[in-house]
């Protein structure tokens, strides 16, 4: 399976001004500028329709929300930092989510937690540049130095002679102002920031809670009519026949047709569309609907058959990814070595919102509302799916109803467009919940087994971990989000270190989901940190200092540089934020993980109880993550709330099975989330630590489920080794 | 096709569909009535939650033939300006990430707080249970209906907990569905 591509960058940044019609100033940018080492590529466009702000002579100050929303926060805090440099009130302005266009806006997407660190600088820069004309038009009008102007609330004023414009009386002549090179920009002090770091609440709440159309699956547009879309229920199957006829007789239904299409999951698949004059009509014909299907060969593809493959290459060696010290002397040697055999399950990301999309072809142009995590990606799937240039494809970024990695993939863009086409009519698709849950581009399952070993004095001195993945049938890489970076700890912080590692074929399509890779990473490598820090006797918190050593940065290699200082900062004030080691009677326990992704440090502590008949109980999670500075308090906080009870959701009975190649989960009753009544006390510190300002949206997840699983062996002495915890008999006496 | 007179939000709202059409999808296919969300189609979620009566029903299940005596509110009517308690602490706390389990969580709880303005946690948590938020809301949510209680029993609670942003974002497609509800 492909990995989705982002968007890539092909321009520099500058700053660039034009004058509004109706006078007013505009000022825009394009992103990853110099800072990054991007080269002048392209010429400056002088005059350009789209901008981050506008300011008009009425005074009306717009911000623009340039990358996709999907619960992260981005539509909110992108535009605190325009706001803090220009100098206006967040409460003040109006916020307009950008449509897409890349070379207006630069990349516009939602994955890798990629939105605060690319783009603070750039933001700032835009927000600081405009400041400083509006300031410069001033001190032109009252012919005094700059030097001698302040900015606050949107009004630029003269002290010694209590003389203020605001920004819209000085918009008109301020885009007459040169703009400054990017040198000579002056940034506020950290210290003096009065919105950044403060609490705001979302800027889209207000038509949240009161229903208005935001989400991908409210648009509509004049004469649209209603699709479903039958996929083989086995990944890459093609429809052999199907009965259209009967299907196009049934009440609401305007065309039933088959679609032909490729193997690639994150694209156009084989199936048959429905297109009715509502949904009600669509879904209630697909009951009727019978497709015949090549499956290709199924019986091999089966989760009870992938344990059993990854059980025999277990037993055997793996492709050597990294070798350090002498592994096998290190055994020899030591103290204790123990032996332990870890999985975890395909999950999906079943997003609230199901996959939908709208789309309007027309004289070879077509238009698109989409919940999607990337617009760029999804126009360029829909020019190659529909054989058009990529200017001819309009995309409209909707609001998203969670995204966690889905919609990173446009596979359902490239339905609704091809339907589209074909009807020739403005077509809404909307997916069941049983599609979304049974045609995901799913986590990927995986199988770590390890040996590892304490020395006497009680230290990891040897850790080996055979690693079995998943690839798309033959294909000699592992699937999408099924790779180990030969770099992940605790590679690099043990002496004699083996990594291993074998593949399964399978049908599954898999997909980043929130925290790819590290997501379940961290569950193996944290559990079994635990079970050597049991077997050497030793505290798990302390055993976790010493493995990260001395104060030291590692440097960026396959990953970003690692921090030891910040990791260890994190763990020590967790821990002290949970009253680690605090005595707690039989039956109740605490668990600590610590995971690095997406250049974030965190640390996390759960207590949970495990009742006799293993019922569990999580009471607290203590969190504490060095992302550097905050931007939006109360949106930091939320995702960090949010990937733990998504961390508990999973971990506590969300598994994806298949049999014959098929899921067999269908919808929320055989995929649980966590519910309200389970959710735990959340408890969350940041060590604001004076590094460029790092994503949230991902890196709070790792840590939960072993720090969970954790907490169960220190509750109950059950060790767990197998997601989702339901596999595992908790019972005690 | 049959055609029922449907009481919505305080007006009367006609449509023809077919008897079996769940309430949900003459909301949103019929009414533009889109607050209200699809999420599981088998009453597991929550997402498309509304007032019968008074009474929270899933309108995903509850077919358009049953609903027809009833006085039906959906949360474009749970009040005429998002002033409800609800709203309010709902955007005091910033209690949405991607947004769209909310309308079905507000209105599971205004129908708790309609009957019950003293409610227990346990309450709280046993009427929410069934609302599904996959972002993982829950904290907000459970601080947001216990101060909504709070202000419903006429006590004092501030309303300064985040700082607000300008207010409504345009609508992110500029298209314009009528104005309707209370």
């Amino acid at each position: 399976m492909n990995t989705p591509t982002l968007p890539s960058l092909d321009r520099r940044s500058f700053l660039r001004v034009s004058v509004l019609a109706g006078g007013g100033l505009l000022l825009g940018l394009n992103l990853r500028s110099s800072v990054y080492g991007e080269k002048n590529a392209d010429p400056v466009t002088p005059f350009v329709p789209n901008a981050y702000i506008r300011i008009t002579p009425d005074g009306k100050v717009t911000l623009v929300a340039k990358n996709p929303e999907c619960g992260q926060g981005v539509k909110t805090s992108l535009p605190m930092i325009l706001a803090e440099e220009l100098g206006v009130n967040i409460s003040s302005v109006s916020i307009e989510q950008a449509p897409l266009d890349e070379k207006a806006f630069g990349p516009q997407f939602a994955g890798g937690s990629r939105s605060t660190p690319d783009n603070f600088e750039p933001l700032r820069r835009a927000g600081a540049a405009a400041r400083m004309m509006l300031i410069a038009a001033a001190a032109q009008t009252w012919n005094v130095p700059i030097a001698e102007c302040e900015v606050a609330a949107g009004v630029v004023t003269h002290a010694e002679s209590k003389r203020t414009l605001s920004f819209g009386e000085l918009a008109s002549k301020a885009a007459l102002i040169p703009v400054p090179d990017e040198k000579a920009l002056v940034f506020k002090n950290p210290k003096q920031y009065q919105l950044l770091g403060t609490r705001v609440g979302g800027v889209d709440n207000p038509a949240i809670v009161t229903g208005k159309p935001l989400f991908g699956i409210d648009q509509k547009v004049a004469g649209m009519l209603h699709a479903v879309y039958e996929r083989c229920p086995v990944t890459g199957g093609k429809v052999k026949s199907a009965n259209l006829d009967r299907i196009k007789t049934l009440p609401g239904v305007r065309d039933a047709f088959v679609i032909e299409g490729g193997e690639d999951a994150t694209g156009l698949v084989s199936g048959v569309a429905i297109v009715a004059e509502s949904t009600w009509a669509a879904f209630s014909a697909r009951k009727q609907l019978q497709v015949s299907w090549d499956e290709g060969e199924t019986s091999a593809h089966s989760s009870a058959a992938y344990d059993a493959k990854a059980e025999e290459l277990g037993k055997k060696g793996g492709k050597e990814m990294r070798k350090d010290g002498d592994i096998e002397a290190a055994f020899t040697a030591a103290k204790k070595v123990i032996e332990a055999a870890y999985s975890y399950p395909y999950i999906s990301h079943a997003t609230l919102e199901p996959q939908n999309c709208l789309a309007s072809v027309k004289d070879g142009a077509v238009e698109i509302w989409a919940p999607t995590q990337t617009p760029g990606s999804g126009q360029g799937l829909v020019a190659k799916t529909l054989g058009i240039p990529k200017e001819k494809v309009v995309i409209h970024v909707t609001r998203i109803g969670g995204g966690f990695g889905r919609r990173l993939m446009n596979d359902w863009m490239a339905e609704a467009a091809a339907i589209s086409q074909r009807v020739g009519a403005p077509v809404k698709l909307t997916w069941t919940r049983e599609d979304d849950l049974r045609h995901d581009l799913y986590r990927a399952a995986g199988w770590h087994f390890f040996k590892g070993a304490v020395d006497a004095a009680g230290r990891i001195s040897a850790w080996k971990d055979h690693f079995v993945t998943v690839g798309w049938k033959e294909t000699p890489q592992p699937s999408s989000g099924a790779g180990l970076s030969p770099d992940e700890l605790p590679a690099r912080f043990v002496p004699n270190f083996l990594l291993e590692q074998s593949q399964i074929a399978t049908v599954v399509p898999t997909g980043p989901l929130r925290a790819p890779g590290s997501n379940a990473l961290s569950f193996v490598m944290q559990s079994f940190i635990d079970e050597l820090a049991h077997a050497a006797g030793r505290d798990p918190l302390e055993l976790r200092l010493e493995l990260l050593g001395d104060d030291r940065k590692l440097p960026a290699a396959r990953g970003p540089a690692y921090e030891t200082a910040r990791m260890k900062g994190v763990l020590t004030r967790v821990a002290k934020m949970a009253g680690w080691g605090r005595k707690l009677e039989k039956g109740r326990g605490q668990g600590i993980a610590f995971h690095f992704s997406h250049s974030g440090y965190v640390a996390e502590v759960v207590e949970a109880s495990v009742a006799k008949d293993g019922t569990i109980k999580v009471h607290d999670v203590w969190c504490c993550a060095d992302v550097g500075p905050i931007i939006n308090r109360s949106g930091a906080e939320a995702q960090v709330e949010g990937s733990i009870i998504d961390g508990l959701s999973s971990s506590l009975a969300q598994e994806v099975t298949f049999e014959r190649g098929r899921v067999v989960q269908s919808n929320f009753n055989d995929y649980p989330l966590l519910r309200l009544p389970d959710a735990p006390r959340v408890t969350v510190e940041f060590i604001e630590s004076a590094n460029p300002p790092t994503g949230l949206g991902e890196p709070a997840l790792p840590p939960l489920p072993p720090a969970l699983c954790n907490a169960i062996f220190a509750a109950c002495g059950k060790r767990v080794r197998t997601l989702p915890l339901t596999k595992t008999d908790l019972r005690w006496t | 096709m049959p055609k029922y007179d449907l009481k919505i939000n305080g007006q009367t709202r006609p449509v023809e569909t077919a008897a079996e059409t769940p309430l949900l999808w003459v909301l949103r296919d019929q009414l533009d009535l889109v607050g209200t969300k699809f999420g599981c189609g088998v009453s597991q979620c929550g997402a498309c939650t509304v007032h019968l009566n008074g009474a929270a029903v899933r309108s995903c299940i509850t077919r358009v033939s049953a609903a027809t005596t009833a006085a039906i509110t959906t949360i474009e009517g749970l009040s005429p300006d998002g002033s409800h308690p609800l709203q309010r602490m709902w955007i005091k706390h910033d209690v949405p990430q991607c947004g769209y389990c909310q309308a079905g969580q507000i209105m599971t709880a205004a129908a708790l707080l309609a009957r019950n303005n003293h409610p227990s946690d346990a309450e709280i948590d046993d009427a929410l249970a069934a609302n599904l938020c996959r972002c993982g809301t829950y904290l907000r949510i459970r601080r947001a209906v216990q101060e909504a209680a709070a202000l419903m029993r006429g006590e004092k609670v501030s309303e300064t907990g985040v700082a607000a942003t300008a207010g409504l974002a345009a609508v992110t497609c500029g298209h314009s569905y009528e104005e309707v509800g209370a």
